[in-house]
Order: C-alpha cells, then sequence, then structure tokens
C-alpha cells in the first residue's frame, strides 16, 4: 500500500508547488518532460521488459494526436475522454501490427514499426480532413473549471499528464512484480525456451505491445491542445521515437525507475540545451549518449548504481 | 495399452531438404526409448516436430490420444510435453530457482489452477533443486554454473512442468565418465516415477544402460525399432551408424 | 482510362533503372542481414555519409562521384571492420545484439544524421559529372544518362559480389559462416575474422552506392531515413542471402514506387516501399524467393 499514497503524496505536492510557482514555463517545459516519463515507460514495457525494439514511438503519439484531432472536426469532446479514445485507437494499432509481425523475429517487429511509422505519417499527411501537411488548428480555452475553480487551460493538462505519467510507472511497477512481467522477462532472456517452459509468448507479446501504444496513445491525445496547431512533421517527430529509445537505455531497462531517470535526466538536458545550444546539437548530444551508454553501460545509470552499491557494500 | 506419443507418418521439408521422411514411432507411458543416429539424421528435427517448435508438413502427432497438429509448443507443454535442448538455453537474466519458477507457474500453475498457492510451487521448486544437486547454487545466475550444472539445471526446468513424457536432447554430450552417471542416475530417477523419457545420445554404453527400447533414425528416416541388443546388431543399424 | 503507353512504358523503364540503384544500396544490406543476422539499419547512414563525401570532393576538387567512391572503399571497409569489431565485443558476445545491438545501430543512424545536419545543412546539394544532363533516346523511351549510369555500375557491383562469393575462398567462407558457424570452426577458420570482413565488404558497398545515390538524386540529411525502408523491404521480398532474389525485389520495388509517384503523385512514394514492406512481413516473411 506504501506505493499508492506515495504516488498520490507526489502529485498533490508537484501541483500545489506548480500552483504556488504561477510561472507558466513551468508548465511547458514540465509537460515535455512528462510526456516523455510516458513514452520512456511504455517502451519499456515491451523494450526493456520484453527485449522487442519499437521505432516506431512517434507512430502511436501522433495516433493519439490526431485522433484528438478528428474528434475535434467531427464531435468535440473533453480531453480526458480523447485520452481514452487515443488509448483504444493506439491500442488497437499496436494489437494488430504485432498480431501481424511478433509471430516473427524480433528484429522484424523492429523494422514493422519503423515502417509502421512512415506508412502512417504519409497517411495522414494525405488525409485533408485532419489538416493534411497544412496541420490543424486546435481551439483551447484560456481556463477551465474544475470544482468550481477556475484554472488555467495549460495548468489543467500539466495535471493530466502527471496523472498519466503517474498511471503509467504504477503500470509498469505492477507488470514487473507480477506473473505476466515475469514471463516477459523469460521471452526477453529465450523466447525458444520460454515456449517450452509454457510460456503463452505470443498472447504475452501482444499484451505487452497493445499496453505500451496505449499509453503512448493516450499521451498524444492532449498534445494538439497542448500545441495549439499541429503539423504531421511535429506529431510523428523523430525526437520522440530517439528519446523513448534513449531515455529508458540510458536510465536503465531493468525496472521502471530506469525511465523514469532517463527521462527526467535527459528531459532536463534538453530543455537546457534547445534554449543554450541549438535543437540539432541538442539531438545529437542525445545520439552520442545513446550510442555510448549502450556499449559502455549496458543497464543504464540505475543498473551503474547497482553496481557501486553492491561494490560499496562488500567494503 | 495405447502409446503416450504416437507419431505416423510424420515428415517435414527445409525448402528441397528432406529432413524427416514418414517417421512411425509409439512411445508408451513410463517407458525409456533411446534415440540413436549420425549427424544430421534428423534427431533434433524430430524433437522439434514432437514439441511443437517445429510444425511437421505431413502425418500427424498424437499425445494421450489427442492430436497436437497446429499446437504451438507452449500448448504441448501444458498436455504433458517436456523437452531438455541440446545446448543449454537458461533465463540468463534469472537465478536458477526463478529458471525453475517460470514453468511452474506458466505450465503447472496452469494446469492446477490460478488459485493454487505460491508455497507449494515454491516446495516443488526446492524440492526439483535438491534432486539436481543445485540447491546451493539456487539464488545463482546461469552464468555461474558449471557445464554439468548447465545440463542438469535444462533437465530440472524441464521437469519442473511436471510432464508425463520427458525427451532428454543429447544432456550427456562432452561430460566426464562420472557425470554422465549422474546424469544417467537422474534420468532413472525420474522414470521410476512413471514419466516417460526419451533419451537422444550419441554415447552408446549410457544408452544401452538406460533403454528399454531402442530407435534408430538415419537420413531422416526410421530404420530400426525394436529391442536394444538386437537393434544394435541389426546389420542395417551397422552399416549405416555404428560402422562408420 | 487514357493512360498513354508512352508515359506508361516510360515510367516502367524509369522504375527499372531506379531498381537497379535500390539494388546497389542493398547490397550492403543483403550481406550484413542476410548472411552475417545483423540488423544493420544504420546502412543509409554510411551510404549518405558516401554520398556527402562524394560531394564535398566533387565540389572541392572535380573529382568524379563514382571514380571518388572506389578510392574510398578501403577508408569505408576499415570503418566497417571497426564499426563490426565494437558491435561483436559489446553485443554478440554477450548475447544481446537483439535489443542494445539495434538501439546501437539506431543510434549511429541518427548521430550520422545529425551530425551532416551540423556540418552541411538541410539545403539540397548536387554534384557535377558529364553524364548528368544528357538522355539517351530509343525509340520513345528516354533514359537520363544519370539514372542509366548508375543502373549499370549497380549491375557491376553485384556481378563482382556474385563473383566473390562464389569464386574465391573468402567469398565461400563467408556464406559458410551464415549457414554454419561451428562447422566453420572446425575448419580452423576463425568466423569472428570473417565476419569482420563481410561486414568491412558491406560498409565498403555503401561508399559505392552514396556516390550512385548524390548522382542520382540531389541529397539532404534527412534522405537516409526514406531508404530504412525500401532496403528491408527489398531484402525481406527478395529472401535473405539471396543476391538474385534482391536484384529482382529491387527492380520491382522500383517499378511499382515509379508507377505510384507518375500516377498517384509524389507524396505517396514514401509510403509504398514500407507498405510492401509491412505486407510481406504479415503474409510472406520468407520472401518471394527466400531460402
Amino acid at each position: 500500500m506504501k506505493f499508492p499514497a506515495a504516488t498520490i503524496a507526489v502529485i498533490v505536492l508537484v501541483l500545489a508547488f506548480a500552483h504556488w510557482l504561477k510561472l507558466d514555463y513551468f508548465y511547458f517545459a514540465s509537460y515535455t518532460i512528462l510526456q516523455f516519463i510516458v513514452l520512456a515507460t511504455a517502451w519499456n514495457i515491451l523494450g526493456g521488459y520484453c527485449g522487442y525494439v519499437n521505432f516506431g514511438s512517434a507512430a502511436f503519439f501522433a495516433l493519439g494526436a490526431y485522433s484528438a484531432v478528428f474528434m475535434d472536426k467531427f464531435y468535440p469532446l473533453p480531453v480526458l475522454a480523447l485520452m481514452v479514445i487515443g488509448a483504444v485507437v493506439s491500442g488497437i494499432v499496436g494489437l494488430g501490427m504485432g498480431y501481424l509481425t511478433l509471430r516473427l523475429r524480433g528484429a522484424f517487429f523492429a523494422i514493422a514499426t519503423l515502417a509502421l511509422a512512415v506508412v502512417l505519417q504519409t497517411l495522414v499527411v494525405n488525409w485533408d480532413y485532419v489538416g493534411g501537411s497544412r496541420g490543424a488548428y486546435i481551439v483551447s480555452p484560456e481556463t477551465i473549471g474544475i470544482a468550481g475553480i477556475q484554472v488555467s487551460y495549460i495548468e489543467y493538462l500539466f495535471a493530466l499528464m502527471l496523472v498519466l505519467a503517474a498511471i503509467a510507472l504504477t503500470t509498469a511497477r505492477t507488470i514487473e512484480r507480477s506473473q505476466l512481467g515475469f514471463g516477459l522477462g523469460a521471452i526477453r532472456d529465450d523466447e525458444i525456451a520460454a515456449e517450452a517452459a509454457g510460456v503463452p509468448t505470443l498472447r504475452l507479446k501482444l499484451i505487452a505491445t497493445t499496453l505500451s501504444g496505449a499509453l503512448m496513445g493516450m499521451a498524444g491525445a492532449p498534445f494538439p491542445y497542448y500545441i495549439g496547431y499541429l503539423q504531421p512533421s511535429s506529431a510523428f517527430g523523430l525526437e520522440y521515437t530517439v528519446n523513448s529509445i534513449a531515455m529508458p537505455m540510458i536510465g536503465g531497462t531493468t525496472g521502471w525507475i530506469g525511465p523514469l531517470v532517463g527521462s527526467i535526466l535527459l528531459g532536463s538536458l534538453q530543455q537546457i540545451a534547445i534554449i543554450t545550444i541549438s535543437s540539432a546539437v541538442n539531438l545529437l548530444i542525445v545520439g552520442l549518449l545513446l550510442v555510448g551508454f549502450v556499449i559502455i553501460a549496458p543497464n543504464g545509470l540505475t543498473g551503474l548504481a547497482q553496481k557501486y552499491v553492491r561494490l560499496w557494500k562488500q567494503l | 495399452m495405447t502409446p503416450l506419443l504416437h507419431l505416423d507418418n510424420v515428415s517435414k521439408r527445409f525448402y528441397g531438404f528432406v529432413a524427416l521422411d514418414g517417421i512411425d514411432l509409439d512411445v508408451y507411458p513410463g517407458e525409456r526409448l533411446g534415440l540413436i543416429g549420425p549427424n544430421g539424421s534428423g534427431k533434433s528435427t524430430l524433437v522439434n516436430c514432437i514439441c511443437g517448435t517445429l510444425q511437421n508438413e505431413g502425418g500427424t502427432v498424437q499425445f494421450d490420444g489427442k492430436p497436437l497438429d497446429g499446437l504451438t509448443a507452449h500448448e504441448r507443454t501444458h498436455r504433458g510435453l517436456a523437452r531438455s535442448f541440446q545446448l543449454p538455453r537458461p533465463f540468463h537474466s534469472m537465478t536458477l530457482a526463478d529458471n525453475l519458477r517460470i514453468p511452474l507457474l506458466y505450465t503447472v500453475r496452469a494446469r492446477l489452477g490460478p488459485l493454487h498457492s505460491t508455497g507449494d510451487l515454491d516446495a516443488r521448486c526446492h524440492e526439483l533443486l535438491d534432486m539436481f544437486g543445485l540447491a546451493k547454487k539456487a539464488k545463482q545466475l546461469p552464468g555461474d554454473l558449471t557445464q554439468v550444472e548447465m545440463r542438469k539445471l535444462e533437465l530440472a526446468r524441464a521437469m519442473a512442468a511436471e510432464p508425463k513424457l520427458l525427451i532428454a536432447d543429447e544432456s550427456m554430450a562432452g561430460l566426464s565418465h562420472s557425470e554422465i552417471n549422474d546424469i544417467l542416475a537422474l534420468l532413472l530417477r525420474l522414470n521410476e516415477r512413471g514419466i516417460g523419457v526419451i533419451m537422444i545420445e550419441h554415447i552408446m554404453s549410457a544408452v544401452m544402460k538406460f533403454s528399454q527400447r531402442l530407435a534408430v533414425l538415419v537420413s531422416g528416416k526410421k530404420v530400426a525399432d525394436g529391442n536394444p541388443e538386437d537393434v544394435v546388431h541389426d546389420p542395417e543399424v551397422v552399416r549405416a551408424y555404428l560402422g562408420q | 482510362m487514357g493512360i498513354s503507353a508512352d508515359l506508361l512504358i516510360n515510367a516502367v523503364v524509369a522504375g527499372l533503372l531506379l531498381g537497379g540503384f535500390y539494388a546497389a544500396v542493398t547490397a550492403g544490406v543483403s550481406i550484413a542481414f542476410g548472411m552475417l543476422d545483423i540488423v544493420n539499419i544504420a546502412h543509409p547512414a554510411f551510404v549518405i555519409l558516401g554520398s556527402y563525401i562524394a560531394y564535398f570532393i566533387n565540389v572541392s576538387f572535380g573529382v568524379d562521384p563514382i571514380l571518388l567512391s572506389i578510392i574510398a572503399l578501403p577508408a569505408f571497409y576499415a570503418l566497417g571492420a571497426l564499426v563490426y569489431q565494437i558491435y561483436y565485443l559489446s553485443f554478440e558476445k554477450r548475447g544481446q545484439e537483439s535489443l542494445r545491438g539495434l538501439a546501437f545501430f539506431f543510434g549511429l543512424l541518427f548521430v550520422t544524421e545529425v551530425s551532416l545536419v551540423l556540418t552541411f545543412g538541410v539545403d539540397y546539394r548536387y554534384v557535377k559529372a558529364a553524364y548528368i544532363g544528357p538522355s539517351i533516346h530509343i525509340g520513345f523511351i528516354d533514359m537520363p544518362l544519370r539514372m542509366l549510369v548508375p543502373f549499370l555500375a549497380a549491375l557491376a557491383l553485384f556481378a563482382a559480389i556474385e563473383l566473390f562469393v562464389t569464386r574465391t575462398f573468402l567469398g565461400r567462407a563467408i556464406m559458410a559462416v551464415s549457414q554454419d558457424q561451428l562447422a566453420l570452426q572446425l575448419m580452423a577458420a576463425d568466423p569472428i575474422r570473417i565476419k569482420r570482413v563481410a561486414f568491412g565488404i558491406s560498409i565498403a558497398t555503401a561508399s559505392i552506392a552514396g556516390a550512385l545515390l548524390v548522382v542520382i538524386q540531389p541529397i539532404e540529411p534527412s534522405v537516409g531515413r526514406d531508404y530504412i525502408g525500401r532496403v528491408f523491404a527489398i531484402c525481406v521480398l527478395g529472401g535473405l542471402g539471396s543476391m538474385p532474389g534482391t536484384l529482382i525485389a529491387a527492380m520491382l520495388l522500383g517499378v511499382i514506387e515509379t508507377l505510384t509517384s507518375t500516377f498517384y503523385g509524389p507524396s505517396w512514394a514514401p509510403a509504398v516501399a514500407f507498405g510492401f514492406l509491412l505486407l510481406t512481413l504479415a503474409f510472406r516473411p520468407a520472401g518471394l524467393f527466400g531460402r
């Protein structure tokens, strides 16, 4: 019971702190980092826990975003409902794609996710209803009334993303400690042996893919409201794919803490870099860190921390 | 008595190459069958087709009276068929105990019902570790094991699925004389519990000591099947395999 | 529906020429993925690197890009050998090539692209050569030399690789290593060294493919990404490790892409290769001519 209580406490504290700060910039910067926490954690459920690399995080994210744009034009709904729709759409696509490709080797799945991202982007670029390549404007209100209080809309979105991040982290932690997580680990270590031991590998992989996709879609749904003007190139941006891989790899892939650490660290680094240097150099640093960590510290920062703690205890 | 495992005209091709050519084979409950044959004769392919890692194209595989065709490997394991791998494939990021917990959770618990107590599964895990002499290293990773310990882990993990039939694929290859006897004794003990065992081996002394019946595979065809002494002196077998 | 036969046939011819070029780009991945089981999704990055090197030397010294790429072969080979060595020591040896190996190559792809953006900017770059501009006319068929020359060079590259793999000891050892590493070790040949040589060759082909690329089209750093899908679609469609299959699949893809572009507009072109890839993986992963 400790973890849920601690999580709620953290959420309340962060919200209170942010409200007291009254800095719009804080909301904007933190929203991005919270988004990355969700994406990194979601990616890690399939990547770190199960061993299947997804190169199409941007696609699932954008599906959530464009579902929201579609609904905005078709039948406006509150953002919360859009997040559920985004989760369902991305979840179903994840399930479908998983069903088609997860019976093949992991490398083929990875390549298929790459293909999915490009195919979806091409479809969206050619779909005028959601704006096509010209983009879509989404109007969001200045403030919104919650329980009688008027809060600024960006604060509302920030709160939503904070709760979503908590949900993602809780989901990852629950999986990690459950029989499902155990089975995913067996698949990651040796899929053929796992099958022979009685693990229903396809079913578990599909669960992981669907959950992962759904979380990413949920993260994407509020994005058009956050950004106001949505273009395919920004929704399908490469930085989502790179970061959702780099953050868990650098933070550590074996547990739920790794992606959290990786997102906060890398996310903050990038926020600083974008202001002080150019955004291209910022991405270069992320790429170099990814390659460096993957070679030198395969278990990420949490792995290094565990190693030093173990060494220190032996002294 | 109906056979536990019944292979009827099982065939498997890899593009042009015929790996298995109309194999008929029966294994009875609690029986000890030895399966020998030269390298490339199709033994591993046969195991893979029986266990579902590969799907056979021709003929049928029946287990416990029901056909297995089309079933995945994990479904076959749930029905009581288990195998060890020729090159051990442990779950390298998990402790030995956890390696055994995977089949216990996913096969035994699935069979007994999801509400089955974890405590009982833990007890079964420790009993197996004890039996295979791995209890001391229960909390270590497979990377810390010796060769023979890896083979034992491989067999223990197959046994953890509580099968009716165990297929031991070359579990003694490359081991010393005493290690071979060690594994042989283990397999005999397992058989005493009523579990059928198919032993695939090249080490003839072990095969002869172990088998109640001996089958020989050469170039994808079964060329002999019967009493071990008779089979070993069968001129065709001598020519194709032993005489080399 | 009145689609003029002229337009159709010219589109098909253009597609075949383009396909030949695609095959040259894919040759390296065919070796790495098809024979060595290394999922080098960064291969297009090496190709685009080759393009930029060819562009830079061409613009500074006026050297013919294709000639330059041949001179640069040893450098690219060395680069390939180095990358393989890192890959082997960090991932293959530890058995972690699926997750971390992929992430490694993705990182390389990404770092290369961003480095090129920082060095050269995002403007399109062109090379100058004698065969860029003029075309050959056979009846109503137009064949621009800037497409024909790379096509012929690609065929030459393929012939060279096929000869190497079937006639030389090293080539046959590479084929052997792809099928049975254990047997190779028993023959006292070092599989790691052979794989390193093969991967070196794989990256060396990127040098030539890069030069061909910059002859065919103007380049900018993100062009490499379009080729990931194409290259793997061709590999899978052609059947992993089959060089003739790769060639045919490449031409097929080239034709379909060109027809789509001509009759439905170029904005649909990127989806063709990737869509093909998804369909092939979903329904016929062994490819049309699989091994």
